[in-house]
């Protein structure tokens, strides 16, 4: 649902192409300083808050998580 | 918070000791509680926390206030303050409930252990490691510049768990924890600083804050956004104090006939200084408005405020001792604040950092909209 997005965004930061089911971390991708644009780019865009027990990064290791996380936020299951 | 009261309790508690405490290299404990009754240690949290609830103007005027009188007093507010910031954001509720009321109250002084004896600027690349049990964490490494190492009882300690960056709560009291002091530093000598030296050093398997692997960032770079603005508010109080200390001089002192007013290259120094002091006051202005510190303007506003403030402050440290001659080199305030000044273009990221930071996000942003 939000994918798109989330794709756009990574963009910005990953020159490879990636699939929605690729670790942007372990893959060398990203470096861990990366995780606060992620949660920023999270909150500003989805108009939500990552609270301290979403830290875990298999909420953000790819897309299809992030999208995951978002859905599951958005609907109050987090 | 009325700021004329801010002012007078800087200038009669903490500005008249800052020279002794230069001096003999020790924190002025007396005025902890002090700090705490003023609700400055917790300042952004809410007063039912024993803070003020200060927006970030407020909160940076107090310390260019702080600034102007004590280096090592502004350093000691800023850490509980940065502590106390990170634990509201991202601690537990536990964590929480646990530690900032004693932050608060003075009871619990806090610091921040990042750096360590092979990484500064580098921080990815930190060696210090955590195992993780059942029951409890096992940390093992070293932490050096650690301010306020040698009096704090809560240290924020970031090391690698399976490999991955993570913030851990330490309790002075840990086993195998063993704090080292450190000593004739050129600048901020009243901060107490110590090497830290973890030897399966085990705390509670619950003292992570935040998540593993989410040490550095988010975690991290809010303490250090809070860190670099404080930093950055406190050097136009820097600035201030060693303006008016040369305005009087060069108001005062006559030479071939003259004040030292009177000359051009001297006008010249003190219109540099006041525009100087003036341009780092726009961009920490600027950087209050952004109403936060965790998004990306902020981050950005941040950044150049610290980089530009602390520049301003070593040049105009320099020029004040400058205008005073050799009563410069003499005068206990100027020689105190010159060398604060310098360290304040290394700590919580070199002036370098900062460069290239700015030119990054500048950078980034232009190939994304074209304009930054």
């Amino acid at each position: 649902m939000y994918r798109d997005t989330i794709r756009t965004f990574l963009k910005n930061y990953i020159s490879d192409s990636i699939n929605d089911d690729q670790d942007i971390f372990s893959g060398g991708y990203v470096n861990s300083l990366f995780a606060t644009q992620l949660v920023l780019f999270i909150e500003e865009n989805f108009d939500l808050t990552v609270e301290s027990e979403d830290l875990n990064l298999d909420n953000f290791k790819s897309i299809n998580a992030i999208n995951f996380f978002i859905a599951a936020k958005k609907d109050g299951k987090r | 918070m009325n700021m004329q009261e801010v002012q007078k309790f800087v200038a009669e508690r903490i500005a008249p000791a800052a020279n002794e405490c230069d001096r003999t290299e020790q924190f002025p404990m007396d005025l902890v509680v002090e700090l705490a009754q003023q609700g400055w240690l917790v300042a952004l949290a809410d007063e039912s926390l024993g803070g003020r609830n200060l927006d970030l103007m407020n909160f940076g005027e107090l310390f260019e206030l702080l600034g102007r009188g004590c280096g090592s007093v502004r350093a000691m507010v800023m850490l509980q303050n940065m502590v106390a910031s990170l634990l509201q954001r991202w601690g537990n509720e536990e964590q929480k409930q646990k530690w900032i009321p004693g932050i608060a109250g003075g009871q619990i002084i806090a610091a921040f252990a990042l750096s360590e004896p092979d990484v500064g600027s580098d921080a990815l690349n930190i060696k210090a490691s955590a195992v993780r049990s059942a029951n409890e964490i096992k940390l093992n490494g070293k932490k050096t510049w650690i301010t306020l190492g040698q009096i704090a009882h809560l240290f924020i300690v970031f090391a690698r768990l399976n490999g991955k960056h993570t913030a851990f709560l330490v309790p002075r009291e840990s086993p195998g924890l063993e704090v080292f002091p450190i000593s004739s530093m050129l600048g901020l000598r009243a901060a107490m600083l110590a090497e830290l030296r973890f030897k399966d050093c085990r705390i509670p398997g619950e003292n992570i804050i935040g998540g593993i692997g989410f040490g550095l960032a988010p975690v991290g770079t809010l303490a250090l956004n809070i860190g670099r603005y404080s930093i950055a508010w406190g050097c136009l109080g820097m600035a201030r104090v060693c303006l008016d200390i040369a305005m009087r001089h060069v108001l005062d002192r006559q030479q071939f006939g003259t004040a030292l007013k009177n000359f051009q290259l001297v006008q010249q120094k003190i219109a540099d200084m006041i525009v100087s002091i003036n341009a780092a006051r726009y961009l920490c202005e600027a950087a209050a408005t952004v109403g936060s510190f965790e998004s990306r303007r902020a981050m950005m506003h941040i950044l150049q405020a610290k980089y530009f403030a602390t520049t301003m402050v070593a040049r105009v440290t320099s020029d004040a001792i400058q205008l005073c001659g050799a009563l410069g080199c003499r005068n206990e305030t100027l020689q105190r604040l010159f060398r604060d000044a310098k360290v304040m273009e290394i700590i919580e990221g070199t002036t370098q950092i900062h460069q290239i930071k700015i030119a990054e996000f500048a950078i980034h942003e232009y190939k994304r909209k074209g304009s930054f």
